[in-house]
């Protein structure tokens, strides 16, 4: 069975038994774990670029400001605790995306031409 | 669908260099060997800080001791970016500093030894930094996701750093005798350690051939290594500076630079605690958790206080 | 220009570096790697508005009269006599003597445990943050361009410095008893912030400087509203210790100059 356990973004301690390790001292202590997500510049979407810890979410936007945009890297911080990321099943990945693959119509190039006919 | 199936499949899309995702079937013991592998890695920027961190208060210009503490930070940084990789392998931070702590995790030897003259943090930036790179820029493309976007990010901060420590020697090999004498020495010291950096042979290397199978490990020891040494034994000649090795020359034939024996028991000394300094460092690491406890704690405390004050006020 | 300039900049220049020093001993050490990376930052903050104030310093006085020079003569770097060349930033951080140095007290403590280092930080922060509202209108333009700049950064210091000062006064009995503790040997400290040297009142008259005495009643207005919420209590006493403004030093800076300044004293005018 022990081949079918899965991870997840933020999911072990208290949802699952941590694994990995035989030190036995549980992250009682441990702050929570965020994810981080960073616009770089005015007019681009929010780009998740990684996480860490922090006690709160007030202080989890300052530690993604200290640790994230040091060298400019951003102008607005969204930070949302790794627990309440929910998120697509990889096993369903075909059932979910392949789907799409053969709808072709929706794509513009599907559309045939004169080559008269600008700017569409 | 069996196990074996899931085993090939997860062969394919590796070979096939599709990245693996956290939420993706993977087999234990590629999961194990990244846990092992990308904490052993963050661990070695964390204990870094260390033998640089010795010098901050004594860096000889402001700008100096600007780019070096930021260079130290940047550290920091790379620990936490690692680290938060490993976590998504359902390992915690906690845990992993827990086992640093307790010996049962391992981190780059080259921080056990000593930072004794400035100079120390030229070399540092330009071997310990370069040596790291020639490992580092290889894992960018490394099968496993987190931990290739986590070296992406390393990577691109890293290459300040070698710069930084190589333009650092120049000066000083461009100054006054004693300068200079600093320099060589620093060199003499740094030189075989950086050389172990790439861990032993490939013929005695424990987890290479599976780890290359899997693409977490992209190169060989020794084929690094090979690369290290014909990068900086051209480099060092713009500084005016030698190697510490009588050996060490041109081979028209290989088109490579032929080195000497690496002192092999002084590197497997090191690695299990009989370095200069394994014990000052780790007791550092250990202290600075130790007297951080209660402010963890009491943030938590407060996060807590203030998070039922809000329900209640919500109510 | 005169003489109150450069050394009025010496004593902004000597604040910020000091306390970059000690919150850089910090730097490995931090309580969890994500704090460890904000009082570097911090720290790195503090020391990009020390350089800016000692090169302008350096600047002032290299473009003085051969008089004026000579009417500074106390205030120079012995060794750097002997340079026979300008005077740079690094001859003003490294070279001169611990009674030349005009810092605050407060900043030379020694770090101290995480309750320590914050209050201090948030002391000198909520200060900072008023002092630059101040500087902006200088006549100075490079102390107003530099109050510019730096205002900013000072703003988050005090952001994230409050914030530590109400989670610690409100976290654990054990966080609450350390910034206790913290506060009762910090506070005759912070008095110096409001007692002007005989440079601060010239600077202020002049227009260059600010009237430090009038920042008294802000900062501790933010002082009682950041300790309402933390559930601290400013101590009634109201002795304060001073003299880091006129150069008369606790025994800590000796140390923490020794130790700066090592190198350049070891190897005077030599480029690193």
């Amino acid at each position: 069975m022990n081949y079918f356990r899965k991870y997840y973004y933020g999911d072990y301690g208290d949802k699952e038994a941590p694994t990995g390790g035989d030190t036995g001292k549980a992250a009682a202590n441990e702050w929570p774990l965020w994810e981080v997500f960073i616009r770089s510049k005015q007019g681009l979407d929010h780009k998740h670029v990684g996480s860490l810890h922090a006690a709160d979410a007030q202080m989890a936007v300052e530690n993604a400001r200290d640790v994230y945009t040091r060298r400019m890297e951003g102008v607005s911080i969204w930070v949302v605790e790794s627990k309440y990321i929910h998120a697509s099943n990889p096993d369903e990945a075909e059932s979910f995306y392949e789907p799409a693959e053969d709808k072709v119509y929706r794509h513009p190039t599907f559309y045939d031409l004169p080559d008269e006919v600008n700017h569409m | 669908m069996p196990v074996q199936n899931f085993e090939s499949h997860f062969q394919e899309k590796i070979d096939a260099d599709v990245r693996i995702e956290p939420k993706d079937w993977m087999p234990e013991k590629y999961r194990q060997t990244l846990i092992r592998q990308i904490s052993q890695h963050a661990h070695s920027e964390i204990v870094g800080m260390l033998p640089e961190g010795n010098w901050i208060s004594r860096a000889p210009s402001l700008k100096r001791k600007q780019i070096l503490i930021a260079k130290v930070q940047d550290e920091a940084g790379h620990g936490l970016y690692l680290y938060s990789a490993a976590e998504t392998l359902g390992i915690s931070r906690d845990e992993m500093i827990g086992q640093l702590h307790s010996g049962k995790a391992k981190y780059s030897s080259i921080f056990n030894y000593p930072t004794l003259t400035w100079a120390d943090m030229g070399a540092i930036g330009w071997l310990v930094d370069g040596a790291a790179i020639m490992n580092q820029v290889p894992l960018c493309r490394t099968s496993y996701g987190p931990y290739s976007r986590a070296m992406i990010r390393v990577c691109k901060e890293e290459s300040f750093h070698q710069r930084q420590g190589f333009e650092s020697l120049l000066v000083l090999s461009r100054g006054t005798p004693e300068q200079r004498a600093m320099v060589q020495d620093a060199i003499d010291r740094w030189w075989w350690p950086s050389l172990m950096m790439f861990g032993p042979h490939d013929s005695e290397s424990l987890h290479s051939e599976q780890s290359m199978k899997w693409k977490i490990k992209r190169f060989s020891n020794d084929e690094l290594r090979q690369r290290f040494v014909d990068m900086i034994a051209e480099q060092v000649k713009l500084l005016g500076m030698t190697l510490p090795d009588p050996d060490l020359k041109w081979n028209e034939e290989r088109s490579h630079y032929d080195f000497g024996k690496i002192n092999w028991e002084e590197f497997w000394n090191v690695v299990s605690g009989n370095g200069p300094c394994n014990k000052q460092r780790l007791d550092a690491r250990k202290k600075a958790w130790d007297d951080g406890a209660w402010v963890r704690e009491a943030a938590k405390a407060h996060a807590e206080k203030r998070a039922a004050r809000n329900k209640q006020q919500a109510a | 220009m005169n003489k109150e300039l450069f050394i009025y900049t010496l004593h902004l220049a000597d604040n910020a570096l000091i306390l970059a020093q000690r919150n850089s001993e910090w730097t490995g050490h931090g309580p969890v790697l994500e704090q460890d990376i904000a009082i570097t930052n911090i720290a790195l903050d503090l020391l990009g508005q020390a350089r800016n104030y000692y090169q302008h310093a350096a600047a002032l006085y290299n473009s003085l009269s051969d008089h004026d020079k000579n009417s500074l003569e106390g205030s120079l770097p012995r060794p750097w006599k002997s340079f026979h060349r300008e005077l740079q930033e690094d001859d003003l951080a490294f070279l001169r003597d611990e009674h030349q140095y005009r810092n605050l007290l407060l900043t030379e403590l020694p770090k101290g445990d995480w309750a320590f280092t914050v209050l201090r930080q948030f002391f000198f922060s909520a200060f900072q943050h008023l002092f630059y509202q101040e500087l902006l209108q200088s006549s100075d333009p490079q102390l107003a361009a530099i109050a510019e700049k730096s205002s900013k950064e000072v703003a988050y210091h005090l952001r994230w410095s409050s914030e530590w000062v109400v989670r610690l006064g409100d976290g654990t009995e054990e966080s609450h008893r350390r910034m206790q503790e913290a506060l009762a040997d910090l506070w005759m400290f912070t008095g110096e912030f409001f007692t002007a040297a005989g440079y601060e009142q010239a600077a202020a008259t002049e227009g260059f400087g600010v009237d430090v005495l009038l920042l008294r009643e802000a900062w501790l207005k933010k002082v009682e509203a950041v300790f309402a919420e933390a559930t601290l209590e400013p101590p009634k006493q109201s002795w304060s210790q001073s003299g880091g403004k006129s150069g008369q030093h606790t025994e800590h800076l000796g140390y923490l100059l020794a130790e700066m300044q090592y190198l350049q004293r070891v190897y005077p005018n030599t480029t690193w």
